[in-house]
């Protein structure tokens, strides 16, 4: 693929992730608002989201929606940077399988207990 | 308006050089053009620099005023002169060939990289296109069509300094009102060139060459409807075809 349309479909993806991220943020913080009101406790925010499909699939969402978005970003960021140096896609997909692998076992972890 | 004399640094070499002092007395309603023109026909015939319309229609006399890319023609010196001091440098991002000019082959060369020229498919023997002035199109065109090419908001742009491949905010506003215009005929060879990281994609939506635009022009703007249009058309195809 010609590298502009290659590039022209990252910046797409960015920008859909980023409105995904946007809600996410959003519902994200009103829960925090609304988990604090009794204290900030493990045990309580585990009682709420263990065994919770629904907050296993919201987190996942949101893992996926940083895993598109903040890769694209910070390969820009250092291809400007360091334009020279090669380091922007290799980092880029580190920074990516990263924020797959640790926040899917994150959601994994939170849903089963530790179970697995 | 003080009588006491102007002192003018002004950039004297090529690429490599130095800012020369020269002191030029004030007149009333002096443009900077008028100071550039004082010292080479009065001090320093050695002076080189680039003019030609003198009231803001050819682009052709932009440089760096006090460290802002302007058109000397157009500007006052009693609108920015700071003390009695006034800094005049060539515009930025372009090799300077001598003193205050600057080569802008590369600035043009742009313009047809982005494919900022017109084609249509329409003989002498058609009739006229006709286009609504009050239509979408025609709007967004009209909006950027004033452009002289005067290199003022290359030379303002901090992509262009840091991607030197990037096509800047000049050819990408061609770009976009050709991309709007309804007679054009090669919407997709223009948007292939224009996107991805040497084009419109690349733009940090700063606003630096907004601000600068000497007609107030919004090529920031522009630059915003060639990304969307772009990366649609790869993602999602356009009416003229997928990327």
């Amino acid at each position: 693929m010609n590298q502009g349309v290659l590039q022209a479909k990252l910046w797409y993806a960015q920008r859909i992730s980023a409105m995904v991220l946007g809600i996410c943020v959003a519902v994200h913080l009103v829960i925090i608002f609304y988990a604090i009101r009794g204290g900030l406790s493990a045990q309580e925010i585990l009682g709420r989201t263990q065994g919770n499909l629904l907050f296993a699939v919201f987190y996942e969402i949101f893992v996926l929606a940083c895993f598109v978005h903040a890769p694209i970003g910070m390969a820009n960021i250092l291809q400007e940077t360091f334009p020279k140096s090669g380091v922007a896609k290799p980092i880029a997909w580190i920074l990516a399988l990263l924020i797959l692998i640790l926040g899917t076992t994150a959601v994994i972890g939170v849903f089963t207990g530790g179970q697995i | 308006m003080s009588n006491t004399n102007l002192k003018v640094k002004v950039w004297r070499g090529a690429q490599e050089g130095e800012f020369v002092e020269y002191l030029v007395p004030r007149t009333p309603n002096q443009t900077v053009l008028d100071v550039v023109t004082h010292i080479q026909r009065k001090m320093d015939p050695t002076l080189s620099y680039r003019f030609a319309c003198r009231v803001g229609m050819c682009g052709s006399c932009a440089m760096t005023v006090n460290g802002v890319a302007r058109w000397t023609c157009r500007t006052h010196v009693s609108k920015i002169v700071e003390g009695d001091s006034l800094e005049i440098a060539p515009l930025n991002n372009l090799p300077v060939i001598k003193d205050l000019a600057t080569d802008m082959r590369e600035f043009f060369n742009k313009w047809k990289g982005a494919v900022g020229f017109f084609k249509g498919d329409k003989t002498r023997y058609d009739d006229f296109t006709k286009v609504q002035p009050n239509s979408e199109e025609r709007q967004l065109a009209d909006a950027g069509i004033e452009c002289i090419g005067c290199g003022v908001c290359y030379a303002s742009c901090e992509v262009v300094q840091s991607r030197p491949n990037y096509l800047g905010p000049a050819a990408l506003n061609r770009a976009w009102t050709l991309a709007n215009d309804v007679r054009d005929v090669q919407q997709l060879e223009r948007m292939t060139a224009v996107a991805g990281d040497a084009g419109c994609h690349a733009c940090h939506s700063q606003g630096s060459c907004t601000e600068a635009c000497p007609k107030s022009i919004a090529p920031t703007a522009s630059i915003a409807g060639l990304k969307k249009l772009v990366a649609r058309a790869a993602v999602r195809g356009s009416r003229w075809g997928k990327l």
